[in-house]
């Protein structure tokens, strides 16, 4: 699971969860695996997301180094700063550990890179 | 529009791709079969650019044929999301096998209502849905209606033609603008102990599905 992933997960389809987001990231295993860099598509999907929720979640697993808390002017002629966020969002790899509801405390465990989010029906909404 | 590579190796490297090791009744599990899924993917990257540097998910991906067809043809980058375990596990192998690293995969029943922050996420939505027969009758609606929940823009879909009409209701019902965009022919090989000949013909159409924004 990379981050961008994570930044569009929620546990909101828990009985009883109301925005279930963001989910906490418990890491076991991290891996850095190289991508071809598109600025175009960066530029692109940053303001899709929820920067705040991303620089976090880089933070609790070790990978803010570098990466603003907080979105800067004009960000995408920032080439150096689009590389960074490349990298934060398409080359770090949650590939074990698990997943935390904010609100439930319910855990989606992630193995070999894909988080599971299925519920049972006892937990559906 | 161009495209980053020829119809021809498209199929190519779809053909090389493992498909469902133990398929599945109950989720209507069939292959899209590499020249279908080569000929709608590179429709759509050349008719309509919706592929190449666009942030797209796949919605029931299966073993994965139309998501690594994507990022051959430049995808930004891919969320495919699928509910059996089995698919996944023969899905990862191909993304190993085809050394691509643009894709996150997301174990889920996609038409579980609200799982994601994703309404009006991804560029555009790919999916070869259930086609709704057996005991899953309107499951390729289903898939379509969440299809569109997700989509900021375009949704392509593949759907038998008899159900053309029937799709055609649903566009306008819906207040989404859309029509076929490729005719194709699937030829369906017998995947099940039920399945009496040995493959079937069976007419499909691309569907490209469009809000209307005023």
């Amino acid at each position: 699971m990379k981050l961008i992933t994570h930044n569009m997960l929620t546990s909101k389809c828990l009985k009883g969860v109301v925005t279930g987001y963001p989910l906490a990231i418990n890491a076991t295993d991290i891996k850095v695996k190289e991508v071809d860099f598109n600025p175009e598509f960066i530029s692109r999907v940053i303001p899709k997301l929820d920067w705040e929720v991303l620089w976090v979640a880089a933070d609790s697993i070790g990978h803010s180094d570098g990466l603003p808390r907080s979105l800067e002017n004009k960000y995408d002629e920032n080439e150096e700063f689009l590389k960074k966020a490349h990298k934060v969002l398409l080359e770090v790899e949650v590939e074990e550990g698990h997943l935390t509801c904010p609100e439930s405390g319910r855990q989606f465990p992630i193995s070999k890179g894909i988080p599971n989010m299925l519920l049972n029906e006892a937990e559906v909404q | 529009m161009t495209a980053l590579m020829k119809l021809k190796t498209l199929e190519g490297h779809l053909q090389d791709l493992k498909g469902f090791s133990k398929p599945k009744i109950k989720f209507e599990q069939y292959e899209t079969p590499a020249h279908i899924a080569a000929i709608a993917l590179y429709t759509i990257q050349t008719q309509f650019g919706d592929l190449e540097d666009k942030l797209i998910l796949d919605a029931g991906c299966g073993p994965g044929n139309l998501s690594i067809g994507a990022v051959l043809l430049g995808a930004g980058f891919v969320t495919s999301v699928e509910i059996d375990a089995d698919a996944l596990e023969v899905f990862q192998e191909n993304i190993q096998e085809m050394e691509i690293e643009n894709i996150d995969i997301v174990q889920c029943d996609f038409l579980s209502e609200s799982y994601f922050r994703w309404e009006n996420m991804f560029d555009t939505v790919i999916m070869n849905p259930p086609f709704g027969t057996k005991n899953n009758a309107g499951i390729d609606i289903k898939f379509l209606q969440m299809g569109i929940h997700c989509s900021y823009d375009t949704i392509y879909s593949l759907h038998k033609s008899s159900t053309r009409s029937h799709i055609e209701f649903k566009v306008k019902e819906w207040n989404m603008k859309g029509g076929v965009v490729a005719e194709l022919r699937y030829n369906l090989p017998a995947t099940y102990k039920f399945h009496k000949k040995q493959s079937l013909d069976i007419a499909v159409d691309l569907w490209r599905i469009q809000h209307v924004r005023s």
